[in-house]
């Protein structure tokens, strides 16, 4: 489904942040990238999303060239996809219900689907008695689950989950694993980068293990070793 | 689409009413524009009246033989309000004449006793000509030494003027240029003050931007809500800004017209009023859409 083919990103003489990598995501595959801070896993993310562009080599999803899509096709594109991101990136004049909201709104679903699915999303992740709160009124877990619900809201053929569990506590952890592994399990595609040791550990599944912009380890029933 | 549409309207509505200082700001700033553009619509109006006020004082007399007939003035005025280059043809009659010489000289004892002593009505009737231009005045004066009833005509005082005339000219059409520029000036200074406030207060949206890209919304999506706002905030500064003016008319013009006598501020607010409002709405809401869209473009290149 994702195939990343030789791909290098060079920002300029000194830093390389990825170094001839190459790899294949097949579909309903659950997958961790693993490594240290600045190893790159956001880098490869990036590139999924069309966000940002290798320096050399290719993304391909479903054998289309990521960024040979047209600038406008690229919404389209994108909601295939959904993305947990590192600084989670909520609307901050959008309160948590609308936050979820808003893809589903992109993606033309009706108000009653609408009115229907985001409290449901919010339950989920344990904040349904958050929905009419702004960001800047949540914690950082708080603010890290809604944006996990808006990551799961539209069923995305694939989930990409940047540090996800980054702010949650041991319980919050395992609860946002647990529902990655169900999203899994119902045939979305998940590729989790982390650098928390327990949940790859106890996860079992493929892991991708990178190390100064290169795949030094990929392990179908991997652990976490670096 | 209409569901798109009635997203774009209320994420647009919501952005307004949730980003209190800086919806201020550029509401703020839009005022300052609105009545910047409201002032020069003023401003060209006095300008319009003034220059008026000038052009009407100047005029072209013939005057008449005494002993000719009222017919064959009426006559020569008909003949003189066919060229197209006059505006207006006035006869005054010998009796209107005299009436309108007292009128103006009863005060002056002396000029008063002089025309009891002449005994009968020394003036002259004549046709006061008004031509549209001043240099159509040299060709009119030529029409009338050819004209047919040219040897009813006592005298013409266009010679007599011609240097008044072409002064009261000049000045009128610079002072139309002057004002010109300056609303040129004003003008230029307020779309780029408005410009640049609307463009940081979009800067201010840049990653919100960003994230709207990369969850899939449309550009159309993105952009949509800022333009709303836009027109949002060109209505609002708009009320705002008719609001002050009609107050400051109504309190400016009892003062305005000592200083420009037959010109009435509120009277011209009111006349104008329609005509106003959509100067005020196309600047308000044109200005804040057109900056936007300029200013969002390079933060959808995501």
């Amino acid at each position: 489904m994702i195939r990343f083919q030789n791909i290098a990103k060079i920002y300029s003489s000194d830093i390389t942040a990825l170094e001839d990598i190459s790899f294949k995501i097949d579909k309903k595959e659950f997958v961790s990238i693993v490594g240290k801070s600045g190893a790159g896993k956001t880098t490869l993310l990036k590139m999924i999303l069309a966000q940002e562009k290798p320096s050399r080599g290719k993304v391909f999803f479903d054998n289309q060239d990521v960024h040979k899509i047209p600038h406008s096709e690229l919404p389209h594109y994108r909601r295939r996809i959904g993305s947990i991101f590192q600084d989670y990136k909520l609307f901050p004049n959008k309160t948590a219900y609308e936050n979820v909201a808003y893809i589903l709104e992109v993606t033309g679903s009706s108000d009653l689907q609408i009115e229907k699915e985001v409290p449901q999303a919010l339950e989920i992740v344990g904040l349904g008695y958050r929905h009419s709160n702004f960001p800047r009124e949540l914690s950082g877990g708080e603010r890290q689950r809604v944006a996990i619900a808006r990551a799961l809201i539209h069923r995305p053929d694939v989930l990409l989950a940047d540090e996800p569990t980054g702010n949650l506590d041991p319980y919050h952890t395992r609860e946002i694993i647990q529902l990655l592994s169900r999203i899994n399990e119902m045939g979305t595609t998940v590729i989790l980068a982390t650098h928390n040791k327990e949940v790859v550990n106890n996860l079992g599944k493929r892991v991708i293990t990178i190390e100064n912009g290169r795949v030094i380890r990929d392990e179908k029933t991997g652990r976490f070793v670096l | 689409m209409i569901t798109s549409l009635k997203r774009i309207i209320k994420n647009g509505w919501l952005n307004f009413r949730r980003q209190g200082g800086l919806t201020f700001a550029t509401v703020s700033i839009m005022v300052m524009t609105i009545s910047l553009a409201t002032f020069l619509f003023f401003f060209q109006g006095i300008v319009q009246h003034l220059v008026l006020g000038l052009q009407e004082k100047v005029d072209v007399s013939v005057y008449f033989k005494k002993d000719s007939f009222e017919e064959e003035i009426l006559i020569a005025k008909e003949e003189i309000g066919k060229i197209p280059e006059v505006k207006d043809v006035e006869y005054v009659s010998q009796e209107e004449a005299l009436n309108r010489f007292t009128e103006k000289h009863q005060d002056d004892l002396l000029l008063m006793e002089a025309l009891n002593e002449v005994g009968e009505n020394p003036l002259s009737p004549s046709l006061n000509i008004k031509a549209w231009q001043a240099n159509q005045y040299e060709a009119l004066s030529n029409f009338l030494q050819t004209a047919s009833f040219n040897n009813l005509i006592e005298k013409v005082d266009y010679h007599q003027n011609k240097a008044i005339i072409g002064k009261i000219f000049e000045v009128s059409s610079n002072i139309r240029l002057i004002g010109i520029i300056f609303s040129l000036i004003l003008g230029v200074i307020a779309i780029v003050v408005a410009f640049n406030t609307i463009r940081l207060a979009i800067y201010n949206s840049k990653n919100e931007i960003a994230t709207m890209r990369l969850v899939g919304a449309s550009n159309w999506f993105i952009r949509g809500p800022f333009l709303i706002q836009g027109v949002i905030v060109g209505i609002v500064a708009t009320i705002v800004t008719i609001l002050l003016f009609a107050l400051a008319n109504f309190f400016l013009n009892s003062r305005l017209e000592t200083i420009l006598p037959g010109f009435s501020l509120f009277n011209f607010f009111l006349a104008n009023f329609w005509t106003l409002l959509l100067l005020q709405l196309v600047t308000g809401i044109g200005l804040s859409m057109i900056s936007s869209a300029i200013a969002i473009r390079k933060y959808l290149k995501v």
